[in-house]
């Protein structure tokens, strides 16, 4: 019985698996991977609550109601009201705009410095390529936070700055994966044939290489936007980083830190659950990814 | 060997060199000058001038680096804005309670990440096969802020078995317990997130070594599992690690930051943020020199380390 249902059930899973298209055999391992699956929803529903905001919670969710002040949740306040008596699940909804696209902005800026850093390095090689890597090598060697917590003190807080300082010290690691792919890729016969027709350096890096390194990229631009979510909100928590005014879940955690003693866990509990929330699905998804591309 | 540690050290200098470097530039590119920084712009230009004369921050830059970096080899940071201070005294009596922090929390993360990454690697259909790969990204993706509040919320405020702040009690007993009963929250919240690597990666180096031909060879001749992978698969999946662990140290002292703003643990991560809110400039300069010398240092002694441990390294160009 059981070798009859594995022939009848194998044969159509085998045709997929075995694929000859690329993204049949991709979506194929990806939907097996239950973690990564129930990431990419989780995070999905997310960004779908960050975009429809107004539609979920509408109102100011700065508005301060001082007669409704630390109120345990209830029907009216789902995750409560915090000290100045402002809904707390209003500002997680809110707040998921200002911390993802935070992260997102500050993400693709350090991708962007990462693959052209990498791209040189690993396509000119020599004095160019020993400078890059000494380069990465050193802000590898600096402990971020420090940098980060010493930057913010020097300029005033906005969340401009956030996203620049957190795209440029996070660079390295897809600079590292670009050069690796680019120094192994050059020597391939599609980037020789390019190189004999006279394509010119700068079009054999963007339009020849890179596309083939996408894959790498885009895994670690997903892992990437995990560290940067938990990044900003520690730099938030901190009082360093977006400025008060403005509902980022970081900043709320700030604001709960001093409820926690007094026994109104609520205003801390829930903005701290969404940051995990949102790590943790988009590292699934990225292993998931990872794990699917290059298996 | 010693031509392979001199080589690292080598190596090391220009690194140090470029740091200071970037310290120094991050101040004096900061939009502003120092002496506005310090003072506020409510100066005469008189006393601006006597200022910028007496800091010297008349003289063009790279003289003021040469200078600083020539009293930053003999061992002077400069003295701290906010109390007059000798910088490197300020941080130097901090460091010990950072190293006692940071380092159980590696330890801990250390013991427990290693036996559930090998246990995992080689009972992968077990429960804590299956469990470990979960864990290990939840560990890496928890905010460790939160987790420090719910921990404190948790003992501190509804248990009451643990104290929420400080290194030792100010009054009462402060004996071994004491400590212990201190550093237990804050030491097992810097260790997380270690842990979660810890585990994945051993986990990840293991499978590897045991998917080995000599693995293979080794059972083949009759050996028992049991000495295959004690003796073959073991030694040779923990080199890897050893590299691991000194790459560790900046996300220790990172985590470090947080967690001692939140326990008021008296270390230098909290230093940096108290410097940061004060604008105690010399302090901050002085910190992210002296944590990346210690971060490179953690460094070359991995990779001595893993050239002790593994000879293929240091014959290997």
């Amino acid at each position: 019985m059981a070798v009859a249902t594995k022939t009848l059930a194998n044969p159509i899973q085998s045709i997929v698996r075995h694929s000859a298209d690329p993204s049949a055999r991709f979506w194929y391992r990806f939907l097996q991977n239950r973690q990564a699956v129930l990431g990419g929803c989780v995070l999905t529903l997310i960004v779908l609550m960050a975009l429809a905001a107004p539609l979920i919670a509408p109102g100011d969710p700065s508005r301060i109601v001082l007669g409704e002040r630390e109120n345990p949740p209830s029907l009216d306040h789902l995750f409560g009201t915090d000290r100045l008596g402002r809904d707390v699940f209003g500002r997680i909804v809110w707040g998921a705009r200002v911390s993802l696209g935070i992260s997102l902005l500050a993400v693709s800026l350090g991708s962007m410095i990462g693959i052209l850093l990498g791209a040189v390095a690993g396509y000119a090689s020599g004095m160019t390529d020993a400078l890059i890597t000494r380069a990465i090598d050193v802000m590898l060697a600096l402990p971020t936070f420090f940098l980060l917590v010493t930057i913010q003190s020097l300029f005033p807080p906005s969340v401009m700055n956030v996203i620049v300082i957190i795209g440029i010290t996070s660079w390295m690691a897809i600079a590292r994966i670009v050069r690796g792919q680019f120094l192994t890729m050059k020597e391939r016969e599609f980037v020789e044939a390019a190189r004999c027709l006279g394509v010119r350096p700068a079009r054999i890096v963007f339009r020849h290489i890179l596309p083939n390194v996408s894959s790498q990229i885009i895994v670690f631009f997903t892992l990437g936007i995990a560290d940067a979510v938990l990044v900003e909100s520690a730099l938030s928590f901190l009082g360093l980083g977006v400025p008060p005014y403005q509902a980022s879940w970081g900043n709320m955690l700030n604001d709960g830190q001093i409820g926690i003693l007094s026994g109104t866990w609520w205003v801390a509990f829930f903005p701290g659950l969404m940051i995990l929330l949102t790590a943790l699905s988009i590292n699934f998804l990225g292993d998931g990814l990872q794990e699917s591309l290059f298996k | 060997m010693s031509r392979y540690i001199l080589g690292r050290l080598l190596q090391a200098i220009p690194l140090f060199f470029l740091i200071t470097l970037i310290a120094f530039g991050l101040l004096h590119l900061a939009p502003g000058d120092p002496a506005t920084l310090l003072y506020g712009t409510e100066m005469t230009p008189d006393q601006r001038a006597q200022i910028r004369a007496a800091w010297g921050l008349d003289e063009p830059l790279p003289v003021q680096y040469v200078k600083w970096l020539g009293n930053l080899l003999r061992g002077d940071m400069g003295r701290s804005f906010v109390d007059g201070r000798p910088a490197l005294l300020v941080i130097a009596e901090r460091i010990p309670a950072t190293l006692q922090l940071t380092l159980s929390g590696l330890l801990f993360a250390l013991v427990l990440g290693l036996s559930v990454g090998i246990v995992a690697a080689l009972k992968p259909h077990s429960a804590l096969g299956y469990a470990s790969t979960f864990f290990s990204t939840f560990f890496y993706s928890l905010p460790n802020f939160w987790l420090a509040l719910l921990l404190i919320l948790f003992f501190s405020v509804w248990l009451k078995v643990l104290p929420s702040a400080g290194i030792e009690s100010l009054r009462g007993e402060t004996g071994l317990a004491d400590r212990l009963a201190h550093l237990a929250m804050p030491a097992f919240v810097v260790s997380l997130r270690e842990m979660g690597r810890l585990i994945r990666f051993t986990r990840a180096s293991l499978l590897d070594v045991m998917s080995q031909d000599y693995i293979r060879t080794a059972l083949g001749k009759g050996l028992t599992m049991r000495v295959v992978t004690l003796r073959h698969a073991l030694r040779n999946a923990l080199i890897p690690v050893v590299t691991l662990l000194g790459l560790s140290l900046p996300q220790l002292l990172s985590g470090a930051i947080v967690v001692e703003t939140i326990f008021a643990w008296p270390g230098i991560g909290r230093l940096v943020v108290d410097s940061a809110f004060q604008r105690n400039y010399t302090v901050l300069m002085g910190e992210i020199v002296m944590v990346s010398l210690v971060v490179i240092a953690g460094n070359l002694l991995a990779d001595v380390a893993y050239a002790v441990i593994d000879p293929r390294i240091r014959y290997g160009k």
